[in-house]
């Protein structure tokens, strides 16, 4: 037990493989929900939406409060029971242990994107917004073709570090018996005995994976450079 | 008279402003503005910093709401009718001082944006007609790079011809050149000699008065929200009625 032993891998490989798939495909289901969910909420707040953006304002408030953690056992536990009585009579609809990773992760995240895009929206130079009042586009397209998509350029580090934090915060899915990455490693290490192998490897998976995508936004600013000034 | 060769049609007005009102709070900034834009005309408006001809022009494409008066553009009365108002802005282009380029567009794509959204060209069309305006002002040849790439007197340029992509019956300039370097101020000037020339109808803010001597047809003198002074530049130059006028061209002119 004193050197390290990497030969577990071979055997534990698969499983760590379908954890490390897990993981990925809940940031990518949590990140397309959260980005699509929080534009949405930065976009009723900058129109100031009567009812709906104070609502929304309430919600992000109350969402960045509470731990992640806790937000799934809610979801987990009280959902089912609030369905019961909405739908059924009253028994408790169960939506799994899945459903609920998934709905909750795009709905926590959403609060945190939306005030990334939020802070974004209010960068942008009014400048922007008059020439494309000038040029007669509509308000669609205004956002679409140039206020959002500058506001994501400028915005992607932040959207990316978020977008990290979610990849490591998925493994906080074992509270729901669910398994990820963490959580198979954590299995196998307490089967096999070999913790500090399998917390290494683990360790340069998050790694790699994190800084592969560092890189590639890097890249993809490298290609689509502007200063977002326009002197 | 001074001015270009190119006709200007008395009969057919493109813009009307009646009894034009603006506030920003307890600031009057237009006060009871009476102005007529001839088709062909070229109109310099001067004046003081903080004399409303900014605002005077934002009214004419509504980015700014006037608050009393009437302003017909182009036979259509500005109201609160967002289809009027992006009809109207369909037909009357901008350039502003400070350039509001697209950063994130290249300057042909930043050409091509407006004519494919709100004019229906299809992507080779709205390509081509971008690139013969690039052409005309003589900066084709950084069609693909990005605005930040550029100078501040070819970002103007681009400008320009951003907003000549769609065609307008009128083109507004708001101290086009106020934000350049002194070196660039020509070659802006110079464009916007050549589109007089082709015949445009032009409001141009500006306090280059050797623009305004070659070019334009009226000056318009305002100060504290007012039309002080609406005639030839000749008369303006050499005999202003007004001691506010004379006033601002002593400063100007040093």
């Amino acid at each position: 037990m004193n050197s390290l032993d990497f030969s577990i891998l071979l055997q534990a490989w698969p499983y760590l493989w379908s954890g490390l798939l897990f993981s990925l495909a809940l940031t990518a289901a949590a990140f397309v929900i959260g980005m699509l969910l929080g534009t949405c909420f930065a976009l009723v707040q900058h129109f100031e939406v009567p009812v709906v953006a104070q609502v929304v304002r309430g919600y992000i408030a109350l969402i960045r409060s509470i731990p992640l953690i806790l937000v799934l056992f809610w979801f987990f536990f009280l959902v089912p029971i609030v369905l019961g009585h909405l739908y059924g009579n009253g028994r408790p609809i169960p939506i799994g242990a899945t459903w609920t990773a998934f709905i909750t992760f795009g709905l926590f995240e959403a609060a945190y994107y939306s005030e990334i895009i939020r802070v974004g929206l209010r960068a942008v130079n009014k400048g922007q917004f008059e020439a494309c009042q000038a040029l007669a586009l509509s308000t669609f397209d205004t956002y679409r073709c140039v206020i959002l998509s500058q506001v994501i350029r400028v915005a992607s580090p932040i959207i990316l570090s978020q977008t990290i934090i979610l990849f490591q915060d998925t493994s906080l899915v074992y509270v729901l018996s669910l398994t990820d990455l963490l959580g198979a490693a954590s299995k196998l290490a307490q089967l096999n005995g070999r913790l500090v192998e399998m917390y290494l490897v683990v360790a340069v998976v998050y790694l790699a994976i994190s800084s592969a995508a560092s890189q590639c936004v890097a890249s993809l600013r490298r290609r689509y450079a502007f200063t977002g000034a326009h002197r | 008279m001074q001015g270009t060769a190119s006709p200007i049609d008395r009969s057919s007005t493109i813009v009307v402003a009646e009894n034009l009102v603006k506030r920003f709070g307890g600031f009057t900034a237009l006060n009871d503005i009476n102005l007529t834009v001839a088709k062909g005309e070229k109109i310099v408006l001067c004046g003081p910093s903080g004399s409303g001809k900014s605002t005077l022009i934002r009214c004419i494409n509504h980015i700014e709401r006037h608050d009393g008066g009437r302003i017909i553009v182009d036979g259509v009365e500005l109201t609160d009718r967002m289809a009027d108002i992006n009809g109207v802005r369909s037909e009357v282009g901008m350039v502003f001082q400070s350039f509001n380029l697209f950063p994130h567009l290249s300057v042909v794509e930043n050409c091509m944006l407006a004519p494919m959204k709100v004019r229906g060209l299809s992507r080779p069309e709205a390509r081509e007609r971008a690139m013969g305006l690039l052409r005309k002002v003589r900066i084709q040849g950084q069609a693909d790079k990005y605005p930040a790439q550029l100078s501040g007197g070819q970002q103007q340029r681009v400008a320009i011809a951003r907003a000549l992509c769609m065609q307008p019956k009128i083109m507004l300039f708001d101290e086009p050149t106020s934000a350049l370097d002194p070196e660039m101020v020509k070659e802006v000037l110079d464009t916007m000699v050549q589109l007089a020339a082709d015949g445009i109808t032009m409001v141009c803010v500006t306090h280059e008065m050797g623009f305004a001597r070659e070019v334009a047809d009226r000056v318009v003198f305002m100060d504290q929200g007012s039309i002080v002074e609406d005639g030839d530049p000749e008369t303006f130059f050499r005999a202003p009625r007004t001691e506010r006028a004379k006033g601002f061209l002593n400063q100007i002119i040093h």
